[in-house]
């Protein structure tokens, strides 16, 4: 099965090709069931390399050479395939949810007349994201890393009318592209150094000891990349780009958010866990900007009142908990969190979604309440959302962030402390979204109150699919308190090495998951206080600076964007017409005011530049004649 | 004998259309056009291993020879042009010139004389076809351009005049060097460089590197190029910027690089540092552009710009790279040209500020601007992506004390790329529509010179090999 894993992104691809080229002519039903389909097909093939991976009798990693990509003398990129444990979970979390979101998304955007161009965009999403974790080496690796990030700028500016919306989708795009320069230096310093891009060889060199660097060079090799999964993951200070990336349509988001694009940074790091862990110092950065992320991201969350805007910091929040994870070496940790995140939080946006739809396109939770009474599934599956992503026991959030917590604390005890203090933001603005939103009296206007529904099965069964998941999803990684055996762990761990051991005290443990439940049980009673009788007065002070994001927008605008277009602009009145070509617009005028003399003596004017040419000529061999002379 | 067919076809194709009537002419270019894109095919499939040479006597008492030869690069340029020559022709196929056989015509010498500069294997032949690509060019832009021309005209020939008559004299000191009398094959100027004094290296280098630096062009030695684009008519625009210059980079590696290696060598760092800068420099400026043709223009600028970097950078994977980049940058750059001059036929105006709503009103033709300006901007899988990587390879193997810093502010270029292209794709692209004086999408003929690029941009970009292979040749002689 391993051998036919081009099959994976062959069939997104296909539907890609199909709805792309058809874009016209299909009915829209047809492309929603042309773009289901092909990634259901990758999901299969994708169950059955995993079940191949997982047996006992699986050897290595598998790897499926297409073609030659670049041959140039000493620099050999093939096209290849890696299949090992962390590529086939990362094809699970991504044809798995990304299949929901195609089949959610046939109901979603039944009424948009783009809705064949909309699939043909996902498709080529899922298929670059299905590149980005296939690939055998940085450069298969890098296509399918900016192929998101092109996905995402076509999805994010799928309403091309809305000028907000183009402007979203080119800030992310330009924002991964400051990373990927990051990436790309990375890579140039890989292949400055070991001569070679794919994963085999040059971790094959770093674990043989080859060619050893100086601890620099592992270091700068490491923040080279981290600086791509910067942007590609929205950490600090490129994570702009991602709240105002909701003005695509509400499952892209879901997919954006959860499934593929902004795990890539995670995966791009686990992935390459044997560099890592050489390079401490690039492993205390990633942390020290994971945790400001997770934390950053939180504290703006509780004073949104979008509905998508609430979800999208905290994708920003959690993804700066897998940094953490990443950066106290437990990699296989942030997996698992990317797994069961990929769960809760695609339940999150499409339960937003289904919600948006029956209010009419409303987002404000200020202009919701109560919905829940008439969309039971949404609500229910909501609320095991936000339970998954609050931590709370039996659900998979739970899991995920207890080890990363524990993890923190294993390295140093601040890191779990102002991580635990993000985690209980975390219950708070989840829960005050979810009062808000579900409960409580309905504030918005009896024609929405009228209009609201539950929504068609084509969107309420991904929801049950996806609660059902964010349940179970936590039990492939039990703490070392409850069980001997983390399955997760043990099931990267022929590829992924973390670094250093986490263990730590039954008693410590307990204590500490003690503390993070409690924080959250009790943000959840306050999260219900607060919003039981909700009055929206205008926020001042500091709650003014969080619903304003601490003005960071602002802040790049003014430092940078503006300054940046100003200089521009100078250069090229001052420095551009006015310097250079003013200087050669004079050396011209001189000429020609000289040709408009000379012209007297001449019939016109091809007899002076034939005239010029042979004197020019003249003397030049003159000169070269006199020269050799000397 | 093929390369002489080469050369004859066009000129023939050229010459004949001055005297025919009307469209006649047009048929003859598109004629002569094809033929000589399947003589390059040919070329190309042959020329990979070993150089194609022919040679008569020519000026014996100037110890010239008319001699002219194929290898890797000259046939990938060859075929380069004629295909370039071909989309050109098929896609302003509707469009009327005054005087259609003069126009055609001139275009048909300056392809006889851009292939003869790809084929020259003498200095002298070299010079003289250099002045026969760009003296039509000279007269299209003047007599067909839009209503600055003369101005804009002016300035080009005044650069590029002075930037011959200084390669000319340099030519003229490097043939004489030779023991046995003068001598101007191109193994004989080779030799005579080569064994120059460093000293007379350094200062020689400048005269015949500053025609070669205005035609790339090189920062600060550009400004004739925004003007002439934005005046010249789009085919005239198409061979200026796609193949014309070409011919500078070209000329650096045919004959600059293996002539004067010390001065090469000693000024490697400045002219890196230049063209660094030209590419920073032109991206800031396209990105406050508001006509299509000069942020166009600009990006150019700042493409040629890392193409240089890397060649004096002196790695064997840069010039590989710039192999590759200078076909797909002829390429790319004609697609784009095509949509513009799409966008002005249809919108009446090429200001930005103007425009708006293509992907509502022409959807194809918003679907072909989107990919060809990706690939304008090097995301993988297009064709620009491949060269690109390779001249930041380059740049970064490079053997400057400041190679890492170099390659880092070049890579600067990606960002700012990125910044004007999707500011260009939104302005006309997206948002409202803003009303057409012409309400069409593609019309076939346009649609089949865009298809050509597209299908060459993805072709290209997912499978390079065929590039990589006719060119990794003359890579490992210009750089083992």
């Amino acid at each position: 099965m391993a051998n036919l894993v081009y099959l994976v992104p062959l069939f997104p691809l296909l539907g890609f090709l199909i709805n792309g080229l058809g874009w016209k002519k299909l009915p829209k039903a047809a492309g929603g069931v042309i773009g289901s389909l092909s990634v259901l097909a990758s999901f299969i093939v994708s169950l059955g390399i995993f079940f191949e991976v997982k047996s006992a009798s699986f050897q290595g990693p598998v790897l499926v050479h297409l073609f030659d990509f670049i041959q140039a003398g000493k620099l050999y990129v093939p096209f290849t395939f890696q299949v090992d444990a962390l590529s086939s979970l990362f094809l699970l979390i991504i044809t798995g949810v990304g299949f929901l979101i195609h089949v959610y998304s046939t109901s979603y955007m039944r009424d948009d007349e783009g809705m064949v161009k909309y699939f043909a965009y996902l498709n080529l999403f899922v298929f670059s994201m299905l590149l980005l974790v296939l690939g055998a080496n940085y450069l298969v690796m890098f296509i399918g890393w900016e192929g998101v990030g092109l996905c995402s700028y076509l999805l994010i500016g799928f309403w091309f009318k809305n000028k907000d919306y183009t402007n979203a989708a080119k800030k992310a795009f330009v924002m991964n592209r400051i990373g990927d320069l990051g990436f790309l230096v990375g890579m140039l310093l890989i292949l400055f150094n070991y001569g070679t891009l794919s994963y085999q060889e040059f971790f094959g060199q770093l674990n043989g000891g080859k060619v050893v660097m100086t601890g620099n060079m592992y270091n700068w090799m490491a923040i080279c990349l981290f600086i791509g999964a910067i942007g590609k993951s929205a950490q600090i200070p490129l994570y702009t780009w991602l709240p105002d990336a909701m003005a695509g349509p509400t499952p892209v988001s879901a997919l954006i958010h959860a499934a593929t694009m902004v795990t890539a940074g995670i995966y791009m790091i686990a992935r390459s866990s044997a560099l890592y862990n050489l390079a401490p110092l690039a492993l205390n950065i990633v942390a020290i900007i994971g945790l400001a992320t997770a934390l950053l991201g939180a504290t703006i969350a509780i004073k949104q009142y979008d509905i998508k805007k609430v979800l999208a910091y905290s994708t920003v929040s959690q993804l700066g908990f897998m940094f953490l994870a990443l950066g106290v070496g437990a990699y296989t940790t942030a997996v698992f969190h990317v797994m069961t995140h990929a769960f809760f939080k695609a339940l999150l946006f499409l339960g937003a979604g289904s919600v948006i739809h029956a209010m009419g396109g409303e987002q404000d939770i200020r202009r919701m309440g109560g919905i829940g009474k008439h969309m039971r599934i949404t609500q229910i599956t909501f609320l095991i959302a936000c339970l998954a992503i609050s931590g709370i026991p039996g659900f998979s959030g739970f899991f995920s962030k207890d080890e990363i917590l524990s993890a923190a604390y294993v390295h140093s005890p601040i890191l779990y402390y102002i991580g635990a203090f993000a985690a209980m933001l975390t219950a708070f603005y989840m829960f005050r979204l979810y009062f808000l939103t579900f409960t409580g009296i309905f504030r918005g206007t009896e024609e929405e109150k009228h209009h609201l529904h539950e929504s068609p099965a084509a969107i309420t069964i991904p929801l049950i699919v996806l609660a059902i998941l964010s349940v179970i999803g936590g039990y492939v990684g039990l703490p070392e308190a409850m069980s001997e055996h983390n399955d997760i762990a043990l099931y990267l761990s022929p590829v992924v090495k973390n670094f250093g051991d986490f263990h730590l005290a039954a008693g410590t443990e307990w204590m500490l998951m003690g503390i993070s439940v409690g924080l959250a049980v009790l943000m959840i009673i306050v999260a219900y206080s607060r919003t039981k009788r909700p009055n929206f007065v205008p926020n001042t002070g500091f709650a003014k600076v969080l619903e304003n994001k601490w003005y960071v927008d602002e802040l790049y605008d003014a430092v940078i964007v503006r300054p940046f277009e100003a200089f521009s602009n100078l250069l090229d009145k001052y420095a551009e017409r006015l310097g250079i070509d003013g200087f050669v617009n004079g050396v011209g005028k001189t000429v020609r005011w000289g040709s408009d003399r000379l012209r007297l003596l001449q019939n016109g004017q091809v007899g002076f530049y034939i005239f010029v040419m042979v004197l020019g000529m003249i003397i030049l061999f003159a000169l070269s004649f006199f020269w050799i002379k000397l | 004998m093929i390369l002489v067919l080469l050369i004859v076809i066009p000129l023939l194709a050229g010459i004949l259309s001055f005297s025919v009537k009307n469209d006649g002419a047009k048929v003859l270019a598109l004629i002569g056009s094809l033929i000589t894109l399947g003589i390059s095919g040919y070329l190309c499939s042959s020329s990979g291993t070993a150089p194609i040479t022919w040679s008569v006597p020519w000026i014996p008492s100037l110890g010239t020879q008319f001699s002219l030869a194929a290898d890797g690069m000259s046939a990938m340029l060859c075929l380069l042009t004629s295909i370039v020559f071909v989309i050109v022709i098929i896609s302003s196929w509707n469009k009327t010139f005054e005087k259609p056989n003069s126009f055609w015509g001139l275009m048909m010498l300056s392809q006889t004389g851009l292939l003869g500069v790809f084929l020259a294997y003498d200095a002298l032949v070299f010079y003289v076809f250099w002045e026969v690509a760009l003296i039509p060019v000279y007269f299209l832009a003047s007599r067909w351009g839009g209503e600055k021309r003369i101005q804009a005209t002016f300035k080009f020939f005044v650069y590029t005049f002075v930037g011959s008559l200084m390669m000319l004299a340099g030519i003229i000191f490097l043939a004489q060097q030779n023991p046995g009398g003068s001598n101007y094959s191109w193994l004989s100027i080779v030799h005579a460089g080569a064994s120059l004094p460093p000293a007379t290296q350094q200062w020689l280098f400048w005269l015949i590197f500053i025609a070669f630096a205005i035609k790339m062009p090189i920062f600060p030695f550009h400004t004739w190029q925004p003007d002439t684009y934005e005046q010249s008519p789009t085919p005239v625009t198409i061979i200026l910027s796609a193949l014309m210059v070409k011919m500078g980079l070209f000329a650096v590696l045919r004959w600059l690089f293996p002539a004067l290696p010390a001065g090469v060598a000693f000024w490697s760092d400045t002219i890196v540092v230049l063209s660094i800068i030209g590419i920073v420099y032109a991206s800031c400026i396209a990105m406050v552009q508001t006509d299509m043709k000069r942020l166009v223009a600009y990006s150019s600028i700042a493409h040629m710009g890392l193409m240089s970097a890397a060649a004096f950078s002196s790695t064997n994977i840069g010039m590989h790279g710039i192999m590759v980049q200078m076909f797909n940058h002829g390429i790319n750059i004609t697609g784009m040209w095509l949509i513009v001059s799409m966008v002005e036929n249809r919108w009446g105006t090429r200001d930005m500020t103007k425009l708006g709503g293509m992907a509502s009103v022409a959807p194809r033709m918003a679907i072909a601007f989107v990919i060809i300006s990706l690939a304008n901007i090097a995301l993988p899988l297009t064709n620009g992506f491949v060269g690109e990587f390779m001249l930041f390879n380059g740049i970064f193997q490079g053997a400057s004390d400041y190679h890492i810093t170099f390659m880092v502010i070049a890579g600067l270029g990606v960002i700012l790329g990125a910044v004007y292209t999707l500011n260009m794709i939104q302005k006309t692209t997206y948002g409202n529509t803003v009303e057409m004086i012409v309400t069409k999408d593609l019309t076939v003929n346009e649609y089949i010179g865009v298809a050509i690029v597209i299908a060459l941009i993805i072709f290209l970009g997912v499978y390079p090999k065929p590039l990589l292979d006719l060119t990794s040749g003359i890579a490992g002689m210009l750089v083992p």
